[in-house]
C-alpha cells in the first residue's frame, strides 16, 4: 500500500520560498513557516496535525523541527520541515492554526529547548520545572548513560 | 451577605481514577471546575533517549512498556516503521500473526477500559465481568508470545514465533463466545439507567474541535469523524478485512464508551477472518533480514491505529546500527491537550467520568 502525498509540486508553484526533496518532504524557513502552514490548511485541507517533532543536528548547528499534516476529507499527507539556528532556537507557534499543537511544542521544548514564540503557555510538561538542560540535544550527557 | 472564593483542590498524582500517576489541579467554585491544569510526567523514563543509545532490534521490548496494556500494538508500528525504511518484504503468514495477536491485544485493552470505565462510574460488578474475559485472553497472549503484557512478539521482518498448535482453534473458539459476552456488558453496563445518567450529554466534543486538537482514535470517532487508520491507510494486510468503523454521534463520554464497546465486535469479525485466511497460508514467519540491522541514511514517519488512537513513529537513521533519533506520537498523550476545556463547567464528580472515557495510559502519556 502505497501513500498518497499531498500535490507538492502544485504547492512550489504558489510558494516560491519551499523546498522539498525526492521524498516530497518540504523544507520552509522559519519566518514564512505560519503564513504557508495557515494556507496547507485552508487551501490542501491539511486539517490534522498528526505529529510534531524535532530533531538535533550539532554538527550542521541546527535543529530541525518537522510536522506531519494529513488530510481526512482527502487522504494525503504531508512532512514540512523548518530548520533553525542552534544557539538561538526560535519558530513561531503553529497552534493559533491547529490547537494540536499545544501540548506537542510544549514536549519539544522540554527536551530540545527550541521557542515556540506566541505559545499561550509554553513551560515544560514532562521534565521537573527546574530541572536544567535538554536532555534530547545529543550534547547532553547524563549519568547511567551506554556511552 | 455571605462571601464566596475558589479554592484549589489536587486531583491525583495519587489517586486511583487517575489510571496511573497523573495529576490536574482544579480551580473550584463550590463543586464546579473553573479552571483544571493537568500535570503529567511522573512517569517519565526517557525512552526516546534511551533509544538513541540501543540497536533497532533493542528498542522493541521498551515500546512495550508505553502502552503495556495494548504492547503488540506498540510493537507493531515501530518495526514497521524500521521495515518501511530498509525496504523490507514481510512473510503472508508473519502478517496474519499480526493481525491477529494485534486485534487481540486491542480487546484486551478495550475489555479493560470498558471495565475500568465501569468501576470509574461506581460499577464494581462490570469491572469484574470485563476481567474475566481479558484473563482468558492474556492467558492466549502468554501462550504465544511468552507474556502476559509486555509482548515484544514482532520483530523487524517479521514475528517472533509461529502460533504453537492448536493456538488457533483455542482462540477461535473464544472469538464465537464474545459476541455473548459483549452483550453481557451490555446489558450490565451499557444498559444501566445510572450509568447513562452518568455519561449521556457530559463532556460532549463538537468533531471540529476534536479535529483541531489532533484527538484520535474513539475519543475522535465517538463524535462522528470517520477516521480510522485501518480504513483510511490500511497498512499491513487491512485492506484484506471486511469490517466497520463504529461512529458515535454527540460526542460524549457515553459515546466514547459506547464506540469501544462496537469496535470489540469488528476486532472479533477481524480475527474470525484472520484465523480463516490464515489455514491457507503457509511458510516462514521471518524475512530473511540481516543480524546486524543498518538502515539506509534517511528517515520515516509511520503511523497505524492502537486501542487507543493513532501512534505514530519518527525514525532518523545516519546508517549505523543505532537509530539517531526516535520519536513517537503517542495518542494518549495528546488526547489529553483539551481536558482542560472539556472539564470547565462541570462538577467535580464529572471529572472522573470525563478523564476515564478518554482512556489513558500513563505510561504512553508520559514516555
Amino acid at each position: 500500500m502505497k501513500e498518497q502525498l499531498a500535490p507538492v509540486d502544485e504547492m512550489k508553484q504558489k510558494f516560491s520560498y519551499i523546498e522539498f526533496d525526492e521524498q516530497k518532504t518540504v523544507n520552509v524557513p522559519a519566518d514564512k513557516l505560519l503564513e504557508f502552514m495557515q494556507a496547507m490548511k485552508d487551501e490542501y485541507a491539511l486539517d490534522f496535525l498528526t505529529n510534531l517533532t524535532a530533531v538535533d543536528y550539532p554538527e550542521e548547528n541546527k535543529l530541525q523541527v518537522v510536522y506531519n499534516l494529513n488530510s481526512i476529507e482527502k487522504g494525503y499527507t504531508l512532512m514540512v520541515k523548518t530548520d533553525v539556528d542552534r544557539e538561538h532556537p526560535e519558530v513561531p507557534s503553529v497552534f493559533p492554526v491547529w490547537g494540536g499543537a499545544n501540548w506537542q511544542e510544549r514536549e519539544v521544548y522540554d527536551l530540545l529547548g527550541i521557542v515556540f514564540t506566541g505559545h499561550p503557555n509554553l513551560k515544560r510538561i514532562l521534565l521537573d520545572d527546574k530541572f536544567e538542560g535538554h536532555p534530547l540535544r545529543k550534547d547532553f550527557r547524563w549519568e547511567g548513560g551506554r556511552e | 451577605m455571605l462571601r464566596t472564593q475558589e479554592y484549589f483542590l489536587n486531583f491525583g498524582p495519587q489517586h486511583p481514577s487517575t489510571h496511573g500517576v497523573f495529576q490536574i489541579i482544579l480551580t473550584l467554585d463550590g463543586e464546579r471546575i473553573v479552571k483544571a491544569e493537568p500535570v503529567c510526567g511522573y512517569l517519565h523514563r526517557g525512552i526516546e533517549k534511551l533509544a538513541e543509545s540501543r540497536t533497532y532490534t533493542q528498542v522493541i521490548p521498551y515500546t512495550d512498556r508505553m502502552d503495556y496494556l495494548a504492547a503488540m500494538l506498540q510493537n507493531l508500528g515501530y518495526v514497521q516503521a524500521v521495515e518501511k525504511m530498509m525496504g523490507i518484504e514481510v512473510p503472508e503468514r508473519a502478517e496474519y500473526l499480526r493481525v491477529i495477536s494485534g486485534e487481540l491485544s486491542r480487546l484486551t485493552s478495550h475489555v479493560l477500559a470498558t471495565g475500568v470505565y465501569a468501576l470509574d462510574i461506581g460499577g464494581f460488578t462490570g469491572f469484574l465481568l470485563c476481567f474475566r474475559e481479558r484473563e482468558k485472553m492474556m492467558d492466549l497472549l502468554e501462550e504465544l508470545t511468552g507474556s502476559r503484557m509486555t509482548l515484544s512478539y514482532a520483530r523487524i521482518g517479521g514475528v517472533a514465533d509461529d502460533a504453537p498448535e492448536g493456538w488457533l482453534d483455542k482462540l477461535d473458539k473464544l472469538m464465537d463466545e464474545m459476541p455473548g459476552y459483549i452483550e453481557e456488558y451490555n446489558g450490565l453496563i451499557t444498559g444501566n439507567e445510572i450509568f447513562q445518567a452518568r455519561t449521556k450529554f457530559v463532556g460532549q466534543l463538537k468533531p471540529e474541535t476534536a479535529v483541531n486538537y489532533s484527538l484520535s482514535g474513539p475519543v475522535l470517532r465517538a463524535s462522528g469523524v470517520n477516521y480510522d487508520l485501518r480504513k483510511a491507510k490500511p497498512y499491513g494486510i487491512y485492506d484484506r478485512f471486511d469490517f466497520e468503523v463504529p461512529l458515535g454521534e454527540n460526542g460524549d463520554c457515553f459515546d466514547r464508551f459506547y464506540c469501544r464497546v462496537l469496535e470489540m465486535e469488528q476486532s472479533v469479525k477481524i480475527i474470525k477472518q484472520a484465523i480463516e485466511q490464515i489455514k491457507e497460508v503457509d511458510g516462514p514467519v521471518m524475512a530473511k533480514v540481516p543480524k546486524v540491522l543498518k538502515p539506509p541514511k534517511g528517515e520515516v514517519y509511520h503511523e497505524i491505529e492502537t486501542s487507543k488512537g493513532i501512534i505514530g513513529y519518527y525514525v532518523v537513521s545516519d546508517g549505523s546500527n543505532k537509530p539517531y533519533r526516535v520519536h513517537v506520537r503517542r495518542p494518549s498523550f495528546i488526547n489529553l491537550g483539551y481536558l482542560d476545556e472539556m472539564l470547565k463547567g462541570y462538577l467535580i464528580a464529572d471529572v472522573v467520568a470525563i478523564l476515564g472515557s478518554i482512556d489513558i495510559v500513563l505510561g504512553e502519556v508520559d514516555c
